[in-house]
Formats: structure tokens, sequence, C-alpha cells
């Protein structure tokens, strides 16, 4: 791992990575929406504004995972002190928050036509909203040590401290039974409540937007190793 | 009320936010990149 942690290195195999990464995100997706909106069946309850699940779902689970690559490169950062792990903070947040606001977005919109109304102060949602602040509050706390010229150890902390919505997301929906639906996809112990007709491209879409986001953080690290190479060049140079 | 309003206006927004954070990422980058390169040749 500190192998990688070096940026040259680093560099050879993101650049060919970004390039996989978003070519077969950009296919998965468009495979697994038009599968969304056309091939899967409507839900019998629900009818077809079920089909808003294929988007809500991934969107859910990456905001979700988004913190813990957050977290883990947190922990690197304070750990090894490694100035990868601090940009890898710093290109993650804006993509998870992203996912995060897609998640909380998407949800209102299947919650009006569903349980007739916008927005519920249900367990699940508010702790989704809680990790949308988070991220706000890791964002805001990493640009302005970023603009102080510091190591950026208080964002790294403050990942680390928001850890604890994750189990709170995830349980919520067993801990307050109010309106959003419990867990219908289970990983382990093969549990879903699914059938597979509709449960195929939920885990191809996950994947394709699983994709994305790596693309994205891809090129947003790549962005900010280029200026700092550039501003070391030219401070370099000024100095000789 | 038509559902399949919500549907394309959840899909829209989704595919619609990915995709405007995927072009200013990949423009940022390609930005800074060809930065560093000029740097480099001067």
């Amino acid at each position: 791992m500190h192998g990688y942690a070096n940026p040259a290195r680093f560099l050879r195999i993101a650049r060919p990575a970004t390039a996989w990464s978003l070519g077969a995100g950009l296919a998965l997706v468009s495979i697994s929406v038009l599968a969304g909106l056309f091939i899967t069946p409507p839900d019998y309850v629900q009818g077809d504004s079920a089909r808003i699940m294929y988007v809500h779902v991934p969107s859910a689970w990456l905001g979700m995972a988004g913190w813990s690559g957050l977290a883990v490169a947190a922990l690197a950062q304070l750990v090894w002190r490694h100035p990868l792990a601090t940009i890898a903070g710093r290109a993650i947040a804006p993509v998870g928050a992203m996912f995060a606001f897609i998640c909380l977005v998407t949800g209102s919109i299947w919650g009006r036509p569903t349980w007739g109304t916008w927005w519920e102060w249900d367990g699940r949602l508010t702790s989704m909203l809680i990790l949308f602040f988070l991220y706000l509050g890791y964002i805001g706390l990493a640009s302005a040590e970023r603009e102080r010229g510091t190591e950026g150890r208080m964002a790294a902390l403050f990942a680390l401290v928001g850890l604890i919505n994750l189990p709170i997301i995830h349980f919520s929906v067993k801990w307050w039974r109010t309106l959003h639906q419990g867990e219908s996809v289970s990983f382990i112990g093969g549990g879903s409540r699914i059938a597979n007709e509709m449960e195929w491209p939920l885990h191809l879409a996950t994947i394709g937007f699983a994709l994305l986001f790596a693309a994205i953080v891809l090129m947003r690290m790549r962005a900010e190793l280029a200026t700092v190479r550039a501003e070391a060049r030219l401070r370099r140079r000024s100095a000789e | 009320m038509n559902p399949w309003h919500f549907v394309i206006a959840a899909y829209a927004f989704a595919l619609g936010s990915t995709g405007l954070l995927l072009i200013l990422s990949w423009r940022a980058m390609r930005r800074a990149e060809a930065q560093d390169e000029a740097v480099k040749r001067r």
C-alpha cells in the first residue's frame, strides 16, 4: 500500500484507471437506466414510481461508501502523514456529498407519490441529511486548513468522528420504525426481498455509479497533484 | 398523479448532477495537467 502512495507510481496507475472506470461506468449506468426505465416490471404496490430505486439506492450506498473512503484516507493521513491521503480525502468529499444529496432529492421525489409527502423527519431521512451536512462540514474544514497551509489534521479527525453516523443510517429503519421502508436488499445471508428481475439492474446501476464515483475522484486527485507539481516547479525555479 | 413525471424528474436530477460533476472534474484535470506540462516545458 505504501508503494502506491508514491505520487509518480499512483499517476502511472491512475491515468489508465481514470479512462477505464469512466468508460465502464458510463456503459453500465446507460444499460441499468434503460433496464430500470423500460425492461423491469413496475412494482406490484408502488407501480412505476418504484423505478426511482435504480438511481436512489445506488446514490444512498455511495454516499455512505464515500464517507467510509474518507475515513480510510483520514486514518492513512493521521497514521502515515502521507500527502496523497490528504489529497484523496479532499477529492472524495465533494463526490460523496453529491451522491448523498442525489439520494435526498430522489428520495423526496419518490416520497411524494408513495407516501404523499416530500419530506418527513423519519430516522433514515434525518440521518442521511446529517451525513450530507457532515460532508459540507468536512469540505469547509479541509478548505480552511488548506488555505492556512496546515496538514488538514482537524478535517481528518472530523472524518473519523463522523463514522458514527454510518451505523445509525444503516440501522435507523430497525431502530425507529416510522415511514421509510425496511431493508430490501441484503448482501449477507442472501436475505434480499426483491425480485430477481428488479435486482440485477439495481446491482448494475450500483457498480456503474461506483465506477463513475471512482473516475471523478481520480480526476480530482490528478488535478490537485498536477497543481501541486506545477507550483513546486515554479518555486524551485524562482529559488535558483 | 402520473408517476412517470416523478420518475423522469428523479432520473434527470441524478444523471444531470453526476454528468455535471464529471464534466467539471474532467475540465479541471485537463486544465491542471496542461498547466503543469507548460511549466515543465518553459
